[in-house]
């Protein structure tokens, strides 16, 4: 996070692309401990299925809807050498764009952008194609996660497997 | 998604070799599966051809088409196919998905609800019965249009059990209560559990991966894998106040006809209905009432099979009904020898009640499907075990654990309850395949 200092009133399109652009960065370093400061401690982050991009986590059933107790805890398991999918690490490229902000006028600031994100590993490539939308939260001057969900574009996880790295 | 169908064709240049793939020998308490039955292209042909088209393979559940016209589609076993609950009859029709005319598919969505089929390359169109209602222009055949003969093709047998519905492509197969066995009453502790009407959750896991598909049916009920493997997943349960000192003891039952289970005791917490902290104390009265009247419903012995006791349930040879932390249903399909098309489904009680769904599927994600804690690091085993293949040296696995003793939970009988079926139905071309 930079030092930004985002008004209720006056929040722009670039605050809200450095922020989003600096997770990527943290993602990509795989800097998750860094990475799991950017997000409040009520936050979402979920993976509706291929099938039910809209789905509801009380339900519908989702790739991933982790509070912030099982975020914590899927940061600690990639952190560790015993999350076999992703020991070694594979190496990411989030890329962000499209990015839209929504609504600025209900606290939370609604945003969705568009993502690709490229995952190489042990000679294999794969590639998630999908939005995000993100709720914001003002905090100290900059922005906290409240929600961060990636809606697949791709009608199945075929060609990817699994979702075993952050999106 | 891959919808390839490979068909066998007779290998001429090859010698049939005297080695049977699958050794197994009482004496010396060894079993042993040749490494060639995940490798070879021509066991998969013939796997195609013996194991696949002649078995009954799981469609769909009913709970997906309840309304008349309602429709899914499919591949099963490699085919497309869809299944639609007919308007006149309310019957459950699957249906060969291809135009009798030249071809193209005539179902062209996942889901819905039509009460016409309407091939959009020529327009002829098909009721949800099959009947061929419409051609255009049809004086243009001399001979005339014979509309009963040119219906849409059923697969040649479709029966349900349980709101399961299979199909089978061999017009000759056994009826489907004689072919399940054992494994009926396993289903029924399922539904039963689940107060007796089941129905699919929302929500698809599909995903294929690198590996033979046999592999998976043996890590879908390996309990012997789980504490190495899954680590991460039980210190998260552990993390969240889960008692875990329990331990799983059980056993693995041979069901006959390939399908087999294992059950044993539940160290996690079960929508129906083990209740754990995890759950919270407001779920802990409407587990507790479930549970009674399960109790009342089918006495003491059998009600505590349902909530404390998980079942890993193969249905040979490719469906997978898991009930542990939640309900999994599961097929397999191989498009070729090293590949594995999954897809999965989360059944779950008809009308559960909201904070107990919510549960159920908390629980579900978390550990199975592409993002939970544990089903990518199966992938990355079986493809790491796939991979391991290639290197030669070593061509045997060896399946062994247990033999000689009442198998426990975490033993390998019920693999070998299905390498035994597949041995038989492979025959002579399982042989063939292993001198390569």
């Amino acid at each position: 996070m930079t030092a930004m200092a985002p008004e209720q009133q006056a929040i722009s399109r670039q605050q809200v692309e450095d922020f989003l652009y600096a997770e990527a960065a943290l993602l990509d370093a795989w800097q998750l401990d860094d990475w799991l400061l950017l997000f409040d401690e009520n936050a979402k982050y979920e993976v509706p299925c291929n099938d039910a991009p809209d789905g509801d986590p009380s339900r519908d059933l989702l790739l991933i809807d982790d509070n912030y107790v099982r975020l914590t805890a899927r940061v600690e398991r990639l952190n560790s050498r015993r999350a076999h999918r992703e020991y070694p690490h594979s190496r990411t490229n989030h890329q962000v764009f499209n990015v839209r902000v929504l609504d600025v006028s209900a606290g939370d600031i609604a945003v969705t952008a568009s993502f690709t994100v490229w995952r190489f590993r042990a000679g294999r490539s794969s590639c998630y194609v999908g939005r995000y939308r993100y709720r914001l939260r003002c905090s100290d001057g900059g922005f906290r996660v409240a929600l961060k969900r990636a809606e697949l574009d791709m009608t199945d996880l075929r060609s990817v497997a699994d979702v075993a790295i952050i999106l | 998604m891959s919808t390839g169908i490979d068909t066998w064709r007779p290998q001429e240049a090859e010698v049939p070799p005297q080695l049977p793939i699958v050794v197994d020998d009482p004496v010396t308490q060894r079993f042993r599966v040749h490494r060639s039955a995940m490798t070879s292209p021509a066991v998969h042909s013939a796997e195609i051809e013996r194991i696949f088209a002649k078995s009954w393979l799981y469609v769909g559940h009913e709970s997906e088409i309840p309304q008349p016209g309602d429709f899914v589609r499919r591949p099963v076993g490699g085919r497309p196919v869809f299944m639609v609950r007919g308007v006149k009859t309310g019957n459950v029709n699957v249906f060969h998905n291809t135009c009798t005319h030249r071809g193209a598919l005539v179902c062209r969505q996942d889901s819905g609800n039509s009460k016409v089929f309407q091939c959009f390359y020529h327009a002829w169109t098909f009721d949800s019965e099959g009947q061929l209602k419409g051609v255009p222009d049809r004086d243009a055949y001399a001979g005339g249009v014979n509309f009963d003969e040119l219906g849409l093709k059923r697969v040649a047998r479709v029966e349900s059990y349980r709101g399961f519905v299979f199909a089978s492509f061999d017009p000759g197969i056994e009826d489907l209560p004689s072919y399940l066995a054992g494994a009926k009453d396993y289903i029924d502790l399922v539904v039963d559990g689940c107060g007796g009407s089941v129905e699919m959750v929302r929500g698809t896991n599909q995903y294929s991966f690198a590996a033979n598909w046999k592999l998976l049916v043996e890590n879908s009920f390996d309990g012997y894998h789980a504490e190495s493997t899954h680590d991460t997943y039980f210190k998260y349960l552990v993390s969240i106040g889960t008692d875990l000192r329990g331990g799983v003891s059980g056993r693995e039952v041979d069901l006959g006809n390939g399908h087999a289970v294992i059950e044993y005791s539940s160290p996690w917490g079960r929508p129906v209905a083990k209740w754990e902290p995890l759950f919270g104390d407001d779920a802990r009265a409407e587990i507790d009432r479930l549970r009674a009247d399960l109790v009342t419903r089918h006495g003491a012995e059998r009600a505590h099979a349902m909530t404390e006791v998980n079942r890993n349930l193969l249905i040979y040879p490719n469906l997978i009904i898991n009930d542990i932390m939640a309900v999994t249903v599961r097929t397999l399909y191989p498009p070729a020898p090293d590949a594995v098309d999954v897809t999965a489904w989360a059944l779950a009680p008809t009308n559960e009640p909201a904070p107990l769904r919510h549960r159920r599927l908390d629980s579900f994600l978390t550990f199975l499907g592409p993002g939970g804690f544990a089903t990518p690091d199966d992938l990355e085993a079986l493809e790491s075990c796939q991979q391991g293949f290639a290197s030669g040296g070593v061509e045997w696995n060896d399946i062994s654990r247990g033999m000689g003793r009442v198998p426990m939970a975490n033993d390998e009988e019920q693999m070998r309850a299905f390498w035994r079926r597949w041995q038989h139905q492979m025959a002579t071309a399982a042989d063939l395949a292993g001198a390569q």
